[in-house]
């Protein structure tokens, strides 16, 4: 496309601001991480008194931020998982088959995403209370009642996004594998998942960061045993002081994977998006 | 549909959203395998009513209990007041009702501040890195780092940095470029709603930016080299090519964000903690403090059902004046 002088000084202008205005508190975070204790105490300062690796060592024995790292991964991934599997599920009838309700239930998955979450906190929570009292099964204080609200937290937004892959492709393709007599269940797992694996891919790490970053649920669900991540990360401050070192520190080394795992998947991302919306 | 399985088919007549009239009374022969889609939807669907409508109508139905922290184990007992929790909170006149709709108002304008700016920023870029030239590959991957952090990180660290004592913000206004004489508290008083909006966008605007860009790059390039050789320029052709080709995207990445950004907990309960700042209060945070911090569980569940009556109406509006016809997946 021709580019005039007016649109190269537009382009100019817009990526300086943005990158300063992105890059300015990743700095901060890099830079105050590797910096020791008693540097992060005063005034801030740019650059480091002198560059240390400590706080990624000591992070891990001021808090029992293993411990927390775990609780996130067996929770994240419990939920991201299940999530997929009944996502798939629900999203295959409703991109290929025909049936009475299925407007309805459509309606009513996408509806319940724009609700917001503060509405299910605590009446969730009597549920719980209250089934755990019936059956005695902990929900609160333990994994269950996290992963079923992560898990289903996730169901809206990936089964309009699977929904959305699925139509893409070609009914031809199970059709044909249909008629060489494998049921719909088997030419969905046989035919349609391996075409479908980058979206589903993209979901499932959609699912992933998003139960990863939850706070107001797990402040509530969680104990100090089972606490994950979002709500651990606060014992880096004590009443009268704050290790910004080690917290940012923490911050950065959980980061770094989802954010990577983002940037892989964000392609199919957008795709999906896009085609669960012009449909 | 969550209903349908568990009452069958018979009573899912009824609703009328079930989709298009048919013939009263004419029942067509089942097909063998009927079940299927059913029981495909059914984990779905189970997880939905488990976790979604149950407690959405359990929420209700506290709206108009005094349930507080004393009847909270045995929840089942706490009386029912009537309407009491809605004409005490909800009343514009006394002091609860005032707080909640100034609330109610300053988290529209919130929405509108971050949502408007979070396109500008998005689309600015998106239209920016739409062309070649070196370094746009590794700018768009940074774009899109805010967006992909967890929300908790991205607020601590705006925190560590509105600190008013030693934050870096301060420091660069005052100390490095002299803006300011004296360095203002940025987590408290009025300057907080900005600290609020400036955190929202920084983490917000990726997106529409993701999306923007994915919706400019499906736009045919001989749109625009026809339009150029007519001698359109840069700005006519954003008007007349860019902006109706992204029509759809655009309805769809507003309302989302439009949606996220008036259900916003995370962002202010990060930077603030339990208690906004006054300035600062939006609706979801000031529930919660009804709720969690004051133990006043019905007037929180009333304020929730106004919440989410107004999202309703505000997202049935925008559907029916903005998306096209024959939405979502159906």
């Amino acid at each position: 496309m021709h580019e005039t002088r007016g649109f190269r000084w537009f382009r100019r202008i817009v990526l300086t601001f943005l990158t300063v205005f992105t890059l300015l508190p990743l700095y901060v975070l890099v830079v105050t991480s590797v910096k020791p204790l008693e540097n992060v105490r005063g005034a801030f300062t740019w650059l480091p008194e002198r560059v240390t690796l400590q706080p990624y060592v000591d992070m891990w024995t001021t808090i029992p931020l293993a411990r927390y790292l775990v609780n996130s991964l067996v929770v994240t991934t419990t939920a991201t998982v299940l999530a997929l599997v009944v996502a798939v599920l629900a999203a295959y009838p409703l991109s290929r088959l025909r049936f009475r309700g299925k407007r309805l239930f459509s309606m009513t998955v996408l509806s319940t995403q724009m609700f917001p979450g503060i509405l299910f906190l605590l009446p969730l929570f009597l549920i719980f209370v209250r089934l755990e009292d019936l059956i005695g099964i902990e929900f609160t204080g333990s994994y269950t009642g996290l992963i079923i609200t992560y898990l289903t937290f996730a169901l809206p937004f990936s089964i309009w996004m699977l929904a959305g892959y699925f139509s893409a492709i070609p009914e031809g393709l199970e059709e044909a594998a249909m008629i060489d007599g494998t049921s719909r269940i088997g030419a969905l797992v046989r035919v349609i998942l391996p075409v479908a694996r980058p979206g589903i891919l993209a979901v499932g790490v959609f699912a992933f960061i998003t139960a990863w970053g939850e706070v107001l649920f797990a402040s509530v669900l969680t104990d100090t045993e089972t606490r994950t991540l979002s709500i651990g990360l606060k014992l880096y401050t004590s009443q009268t002081d704050t290790l910004w070192n080690e917290l940012l520190a923490a911050s950065l080394t959980i980061s770094l994977p989802v954010v990577i795992a983002f940037m892989l998947v964000q392609r199919y991302l957008v795709s999906g998006l896009s085609a669960g919306a012009v449909k | 549909m969550s209903t349908t399985e568990e009452q069958g088919p018979d009573t899912a007549e009824n609703p009328p959203a079930a989709g298009p009239a048919r013939e009263p009374g004419v029942r067509r022969p089942r097909r063998p395998g009927w079940f299927l889609p059913y029981g495909m939807v059914l984990p779905a669907a189970v997880l939905e009513v488990l976790v979604h409508i149950i407690p959405m109508a359990l929420g209700i139905y506290i709206a108009f209990t005094s349930l507080t922290q004393l009847t909270i184990r045995r929840w089942t007992t706490a009386p029912l007041v009537g309407f009491e929790n809605f004409v005490r909170g909800l009343d514009p006149g006394n002091a609860l009702g005032g707080a909640l709709f100034e609330s109610l108002f300053r988290t529209t304008v919130y929405t509108v501040l971050v949502v408007g700016l979070s396109w500008v920023l998005g689309m600015a870029a998106a239209v920016a890195l739409n062309t070649r030239f070196r370094g746009r590959g590794v700018l768009r991957t940074l774009f899109l780092v805010p967006y992909a952090l967890p929300v908790y990180v991205a607020a601590i660290l705006w925190a560590f940095m509105f600190n008013q004592r030693d934050g870096m913000v301060n420091q660069l206004l005052v100390e490095d470029l002299g803006l300011l004489d004296e360095p203002p508290f940025w987590l408290i008083g009025e300057n907080a709603f900005w600290v609020l909006v400036v955190v929202s966008v920084w983490r917000l605007w990726p997106f529409a930016f993701l999306m923007l860009l994915a919706a400019l790059q499906s736009i045919p390039e001989d749109l625009y080299e026809a339009a150029a050789i007519d001698g359109a320029s840069t700005w006519r052709r954003f008007t007349g090519i860019t902006l109706p080709m992204v029509r759809s995207a655009n309805a769809v990445v507003l309302l989302v964000m439009g949606l996220w950004t008036f259900n916003e907990f995370n962002i202010p309960f990060l930077l603030f903690g339990d208690v906004s700042p006054e300035s600062a209060r939006l609706i979801s945070p000031l529930i919660y403090e009804h709720s969690f911090v004051n133990w006043n569980f019905g007037l929180g569940a009333a304020m929730s059902v106004l919440l989410l009556i107004a999202l309703v109406i505000a997202s049935v509006v925008y559907v029916r004046l903005v998306l096209p016809k024959g939405n979502g997946n159906a």
